[in-house]
């Protein structure tokens, strides 16, 4: 199997299952990651990463070969955690999903029990920050996740999120602050 | 005037225009209180960037792409469109296609059918009929489709299951085994039929498809992971879930011309 992206891309295109196979192997735990971090659920981040091939596969022929096959991956998974975000109010309260930054806490992921990746973050150190991202209401880890881990902008976040700059911002800012809380004693006692 | 905390996040993510940061980085360096706030704020969003990964098992890919696999092969508007046109793949299904419909239709409505047949639920092996398109002949030809549909199906969960087990929990295998043995013992007589039919090409993949199930049936009671994992690399060594994939898929659409024909021959 080639090395590059590229090649194995053109190889999949012309219906070599083996070479999207290559390409899942190579991807699939930074999808995975990503997803885990913007919708904070193991289960939600699994669903994420079928759709996420799913839609490659099918879109493939779209994929300009000069592009870089992992952003444009990542980009359909951002989508993808989005969707599924967006659903979350329908699928959980009955929340019509038009004002997605109003999520207060009583919408916040739930992941504070133990599960088995949670059991796999060993030091205290792992546990606090998981602890504080599970924190987060849905749209604050969106957002936080997509300028933190993937590095997009304010501006960028905002398209994804279908948020005005302002409260995209504030998102941030509020994550922030909540992780700053629960961090910071970890932090100063260095 | 003080940073305020919102500020140091934006001057953190370099979302202040080329003005304001230039200004928050003087301040930085005359004000120790805000340094200070500055330099925390670093080391909790660096604490945060190091630590929250999430650490997945030794087999994640392998349980994505069983899990995907079978999706990848539904046909699909646009994707479906893509899958016909590509020579490779059309070659394949065309192989395949060609493979199923040869095994059980060759002998049948050539001059020298006389080549055994399965007919029934009960695999019972039996003489090929009089040649021809008789609506008894069509119901035989549509349960020996069933059957065979059936078979692939049972057989290709079977695969997935073996290939996203987890091999640290293997507690249940012990029905796996004789499900497989079933399974075996079934893939053996359609394995005959088409080899007596003279379908080599089909035959080989259920000789594959049966020695990976006679490997599962023949396993020891308490199974190992090194076992488990030379079961998943024959099965992806041979691209066989694929195969059953295919093959499981094209009995289907047989199996719905067949239920189409006779509705039209009885209109």
């Amino acid at each position: 199997m080639p090395q590059t992206d590229a090649a194995t891309v053109a190889l999949a295109r012309d219906g070599d299952s083996e070479a999207f196979r290559a390409l899942v192997e190579r991807h699939s735990r930074a999808v995975y990651r990503l997803a885990h971090r913007m919708t904070g659920s193991a289960q939600d981040a699994e669903d994420v990463v079928q759709e996420t091939f799913l839609k490659a596969y099918r879109q493939l022929s779209r994929f300009e070969s000069r592009a870089n096959f992992s952003t444009w991956l990542h980009r359909i998974a951002v989508n993808c955690s989005i969707d599924l975000i967006r659903s979350r109010p329908r699928r959980e309260a009955g929340h019509d999903g038009a004002d997605l930054d109003q999520l207060g806490g009583d919408e916040r992921v739930q992941t504070t029990q133990a599960s088995p990746e949670r059991l796999m973050l060993s030091t205290e150190v792992q546990d606090r920050v998981m602890d504080a991202m599970s924190s987060l209401s849905v749209m604050e880890r969106a957002a936080f996740a997509l300028r933190h881990f993937e590095g997009q902008s304010i501006e960028e976040i905002s398209q994804a999120l279908g948020l005005k700059a302002n409260a995209t911002k504030h998102s941030i800012f509020r994550a922030v602050k909540k992780m700053r809380v629960a961090l910071e004693p970890l932090v100063s006692a260095d | 005037m003080h940073l305020t905390e919102d500020d140091l996040v934006l001057h953190y993510y370099g979302e202040l225009d080329a003005a304001a940061s230039a200004r928050a980085g003087e301040h930085l360096r005359e004000c120790a209180d805000c340094h200070a706030s500055f330099t925390t704020l670093q080391r909790v969003l660096a604490t945060v960037e190091s630590a929250a990964l999430v650490d997945l098992g030794e087999g994640f890919e392998r349980t994505v792409w069983a899990r995907l696999q079978p999706s990848l092969e539904r046909p699909h508007k646009g994707w479906f469109s893509w899958f016909v046109l590509s020579p490779a793949r059309l070659a394949w299904v065309g192989a395949i296609v060609f493979l199923v419909a040869g095994a059980f239709f060759a002998g049948r409505f050539s001059q020298s059918s006389t080549g055994p047949v399965i007919a029934g639920n009960d695999h019972a092996v039996t003489n090929g009929d009089t040649p021809g398109n008789s609506p008894s002949t069509n119901f035989r030809e549509q349960v020996l489709l069933s059957d065979l549909g059936s078979h692939l199906d049972r057989s290709q969960m079977m695969l997935i299951e073996l290939v996203s087990a987890d091999p640290t929990d293997l507690v249940g295998f012990a029905s796996e085994r004789t499900r497989a043995g079933e399974l075996a013992g079934d893939n053996r007589l359609y394995r005959q039929a088409a080899l007596a039919n003279g379908n080599t090409s089909l035959a080989a993949v259920l000789d594959d498809l049966e020695q990976v199930l006679m490997d599962v049936a023949a396993t020891p009671d308490k199974v190992s992971a090194e076992d488990l994992n030379d079961v998943r690399r024959r099965i992806e060594s041979k691209g066989l879930l694929l195969k059953v994939r295919v093959m499981s898929t094209d009995v289907q659409r047989r199996q719905k011309a067949q239920i189409r024909s006779r509705a039209g021959q009885s209109s």
